[in-house]
């Protein structure tokens, strides 16, 4: 037995050290990057400009969130706009009507997110494909219905944050928005971190196992059932910390405005452009899809004239269909694809 | 509740399904046929109301004689969608699945734009036909005339595809192509122009169903959206890919949300709808009438 093993203990533990030290490398990379981000406000003074920067880095860290169920458990949600609002109604409420700082608020938001995740996994994973993918749909919009006729969060009507001085602890900036670009790019760098950590971990391995092929990974003892719903809970988590954020940011919610549908599809739409189930995926892709969507919006948009949603679907089809693997394997070189293909 | 009211109630559920049943049956002929669902499928719907809309304005004919015009307009619009988008989507050798979800997303997004781009957001409806507004009076039950004959159209298409289906070559294939896709091949079978052909008639019969709710309902480019998501629903309830799964699960949708009108407030109407279809699936993930 020994014997046998014995010439493969020095191979193994090469590669085992050169996995961690590639492991060590992404790590630098990432510090230098979201360092390198946090520069970019001192240069930035427009204030449309800035907005579009806090969206797109907001719409990242969210992207990153449902690419940790989506990209790498290969569980199709487009329900995350329920996450979403929970976060954003739970950050808003517990302040406007209880004076709890937006930090906490966003904590519990988070919490809560994940515990609905956990109750709701529990049916939905029975589903596949398809099926789950609607039942997501219909559930989030049944929480955007009782939200609407639910009088305790505002109804209809929606909440407005109170007026207060720029503070840290309020998370309110109403004069100078550099602090926000601060907070997302925080916000960002802790997700990335997070699907950092869990790439290399034994649920990462479980999650790609499941995405595969969720029966071939059953029967090698992965533990389906719970990788799903560990993934679910913690994409869930970040999604309601994001929403927490946004409502922040636009001080002024209401179902629509954080709940619709089309905030589940704008999760999920920079991880497919970018590359699902990578590191770096979502934010390409929402620093592509973002300010092209909010800078077409602007110039094309106006009048309601339709153009800039048509550019937009038509970017949606060709990006879909030009590229299904994501815009980041085309800088990937063969060998290392063929790796990653391999783990 | 008297029973009368109830009657009503039933009545009105019943002909809303058959009409919700037309809209569902194209989403599910092309499931079953080739395992895509068309999350554009709202998107025919809406366009198939302005073109009613705007045959109507341009014709001065009446919505029912302009009906088979809309349907045939709505066949060429699903066959394009196959062979200039779908067809691609079923290459994509990576995550196909997601290809063909952000697609046909994509797709729906693009024929949002157009209608607003074409016919501005504003609410629209058709002027004056036969049937607007008039209603049959059956002994103290009220029916509106536009439901009633959207519900007998709606019958006859189910009809028509049941003799399509068993009575010609077309149907034939079109069976056999979703038993098996490589064996039909083999037998002189072109899968293309099967399932280019499939994709109009799924688009032809919400067509009919478009033309069928122009003449009742406000016409607006986000008007698809709000049916698609009560079809998907009908679809998986019924079976995705069986055809009578969703004439049944149609009514079933039907008189569900009209008796839950009488018992929640209207604007939660579609949650009785919603709650009955997850708890169906969660027992029966394939729906009623569907394999896996």
């Amino acid at each position: 037995m020994t014997a046998a093993t014995t010439p493969l203990a020095p191979a193994l533990a090469r590669a085992e050290a050169s996995h961690a030290a590639r492991r060590r490398r992404k790590l630098i990379v990432a510090a230098l990057v979201f360092a390198g981000l946090a520069a970019l406000p001192y240069g930035l003074r427009d204030v449309y400009l800035q907005n579009v920067l806090i969206l797109t880095l907001m719409y990242a860290a969210l992207a990153q969130s449902w690419n940790i169920l989506g990209g790498y458990c290969g569980q199709v949600s487009l329900g995350h706009a329920l996450y979403f609002g929970a976060g954003a109604y739970a950050t808003t409420v517990l302040f406007v009507t209880y004076g709890v700082l937006p930090w906490f608020g966003m904590l519990a938001g988070g919490l809560l997110s994940a515990a609905v995740a956990l109750l709701l996994g529990y049916p939905c994973f029975r589903l596949a494909g398809h099926y789950f993918s609607i039942a997501t749909i219909v559930i989030a919009e049944i929480g955007l219905l009782l939200v609407h006729n639910w009088d305790f969060v505002g109804g209809a009507m929606g909440i407005q944050w109170p007026f207060n001085p720029d503070s840290w602890w309020t998370l309110q900036f109403a004069r100078d928005k550099v602090p926000y670009i601060h907070f997302a790019i925080a916000f960002l760098a802790l997700v990335w971190f997070v699907t950092w950590l869990i790439e290399g971990s034994r649920w990462g391995y479980w999650w790609r196992a499941v995405k595969d092929d969720a029966q071939a990974a059953e029967s090698l003892g992965v533990e389906v059932f719970r990788s799903k719903m560990a993934a679910a809970a913690v994409s869930a988590f970040f999604t309601a910390i994001g929403g927490g954020f946004y409502a922040a940011y636009v001080s002024y919610i209401d179902p629509e405005s954080v709940m619709s549908f089309r905030f589940s599809l704008l999760f999920a739409l920079p991880a497919v452009l970018g590359g699902i189930g990578t590191l770096w995926g979502p934010l390409v892709g929402a620093a592509i899809l973002i300010p092209l969507t909010e800078i077409s919006r602007s110039y094309l948009g106006g009048g309601g004239k339709g153009l800039d949603l048509m550019l937009y679907g038509i970017l949606v089809m060709v990006v879909a269909l030009a590229r299904p693997e994501g815009v980041l394997s085309l800088f990937r070189p063969r060998k290392a694809r063929a790796e990653e293909a391999t783990p | 509740m008297t029973a009368q009211a109830l009657v009503q109630v039933l009545a009105s559920g019943l002909l809303m399904g058959l009409i919700y049943a037309l809209i569902a049956v194209g989403l599910s002929l092309i499931f079953g046929l080739m395992d895509v669902v068309n999350f554009a499928h709202g998107e025919f719907l809406m366009l198939a109301m302005y073109a009613t809309f705007g045959l109507v304005l341009v014709t001065r004919l009446d919505p029912v004689v302009l009906m088979p015009l809309v349907a045939a307009l709505l066949f060429v619009l699903g066959a394009a969608a196959y062979l200039g988008v779908v067809r691609f989507a079923m290459r994509a050798k990576a995550n196909q699945g997601m290809v063909q979800i952000f697609a046909t997303f994509g797709l729906a997004i693009l024929l949002q734009g157009a209608a607003q781009y074409l016919f501005t957001p504003d609410y629209r409806n058709v002027p004056n036909s036969w049937l607007g507004g008039r209603t049959l009076d059956l002994g103290g039950i009220f029916l509106p005339w536009p439901q009633i004959f959207g519900a007998l159209v709606s019958l006859a298409a189910f009809g028509g595809l049941h003799l399509l289906m068993s009575r010609t070559d077309f149907g034939r294939a079109l069976k056999a192509t979703r038993e098996d896709q490589g064996a039909v091949a083999l037998v002189g079978i072109d899968r293309n122009r099967v399932f280019a052909l499939g994709w109009g008639l799924g688009a032809a019969l919400v067509g009919l169903a478009g033309a069928v709710l122009a003449i009742f309902y406000y016409i607006h480019p986000q008007v698809g959206a709000s049916f698609a998501l009560i079809a998907y629903v009908t679809v998986a309830l019924g079976g995705f890919g069986s055809v009578a799964g969703a004439l049944v699960a149609g009514i079933i949708v039907g008189l569900v949300e009209a008796l839950t009108a009488v018992i929640l407030p209207p604007a939660l109407k579609s949650v009785g709808v919603y709650a009955l279809y997850l708890a169906v699936v969660f027992v029966r993930p394939q729906g009623l009438f569907g394999r896996l």
